[in-house]
């Protein structure tokens, strides 16, 4: 989850974040770059008692500098639509979880098979135990199997809102009337937070969303028992 | 109603609703609704045949796991008092 004065994004939970991750690493090394070359050249043109009013063409310095950024701006280009086309892969998920928005909690959904639902409110401040983490823990977890690919379909019961998972690469709009589909596959067991990502009213930061990725065998026990 | 099959290249039973591609991008609200309709629509025309309702399990499966349930408890209260929009 988040940690104090962090700076980057989590850990990556599944595959397509790790991706994102090593192209946010790519583009932000090209903007210091530039920033830095940039700043370099400020320095030394602000250093010099050299002067030079008589310059009448420079088609040299105008070509570099027309065909470089466009190079560049493909190199990002390139590994970002590769990204883009990754994310929206036919896929086939093995389970189908859903999730309803309300002011101010998430409520889920696993129907494909009896009918299980439950809310999953912010436990308040006041009742955490040690250790746990603050406006981030929720009575009821959405527990999911690990390494299955899950298809999870984002709706609202009142106003806009938005189920964010960012270690998961995920936040999809949560909009009344409609069910928007993202497809949530994460590479090892564990718990992964997000937050209500879109502006719901005041308890709109006391609405998390934590997830509790554990093998096949104890998803199917854990589903049995909330039945 | 658990006993329809995951449509024919799977074996064993159903696990989850197959991609469709008539609803292939991130909007699958008509993918719900679309198949609530075939399931009443297939209910009604076999009822009306005489013929069994075994088929129509499929379009059960898909928009009982689909669809929120209180869409799904919406729509049939509408149905119930006729109010409701679709046409089945």
């Amino acid at each position: 989850m988040a940690y104090p004065m962090q700076l980057g994004f989590q850990d990556a939970t599944s595959p397509i974040m790790e991706e994102l991750l090593h192209f946010h690493d790519h583009t932000l090394m090209i903007v210091f770059l530039i920033s830095s070359l940039v700043l370099y050249i400020i320095s030394l043109m602000l250093t010099t008692k050299l002067t030079h009013t008589s310059t009448m063409n420079a088609q040299e310095v105008e070509t570099i500098w027309t065909i470089l950024p466009a190079i560049i701006l493909i190199l990002i280009a390139l590994p970002s639509l590769r990204i883009l086309y990754m994310m929206d892969e036919i896929n086939n998920p093995s389970l189908t979880v859903k999730t309803m928005g309300h002011q101010w909690y998430w409520s889920y959904e696993y129907t494909d098979y009896e009918d299980l639902s439950f809310d999953s409110y912010m436990i308040p401040t006041s009742e955490l135990k040690p250790g746990e983490l603050r406006l981030l823990e929720v009575d009821n977890r959405v527990v999911l199997p690990m390494e299955t690919t899950i298809r999870m379909l984002v709706s609202s019961e009142d106003v806009l809102h938005s189920w964010a998972v960012p270690s998961l690469g995920l936040k999809t709009d949560a909009i009344p009337g409609r069910l928007n589909q993202t497809t949530l596959m994460s590479s090892r067991p564990g718990l992964y937070y997000g937050q209500c990502s879109e502006i719901c009213g005041s308890n709109h930061s006391f609405m998390p969303i934590v997830l509790e990725l554990v093998p096949l065998k104890y998803f199917e026990k854990w589903s049995a028992s909330m039945l | 109603m658990l006993g329809a099959e995951c449509p024919k290249p799977c074996k064993g039973k159903w696990p989850t609703p197959p991609f469709d591609p008539r609803f292939p991008n991130q909007n699958q609200t008509r993918n719900c609704y679309q198949n609530f309709l075939d399931y009443h629509r297939c209910i009604k025309t076999m009822n009306r045949r005489g013929k069994s309702t075994q088929p129509c399990e499929y379009y059960f499966r898909v928009y009982h796991s689909l669809c929120p349930i209180s869409w799904v408890q919406r729509w049939k209260e509408q149905i119930k008092d006729g109010t409701f929009a679709g046409k089945i």
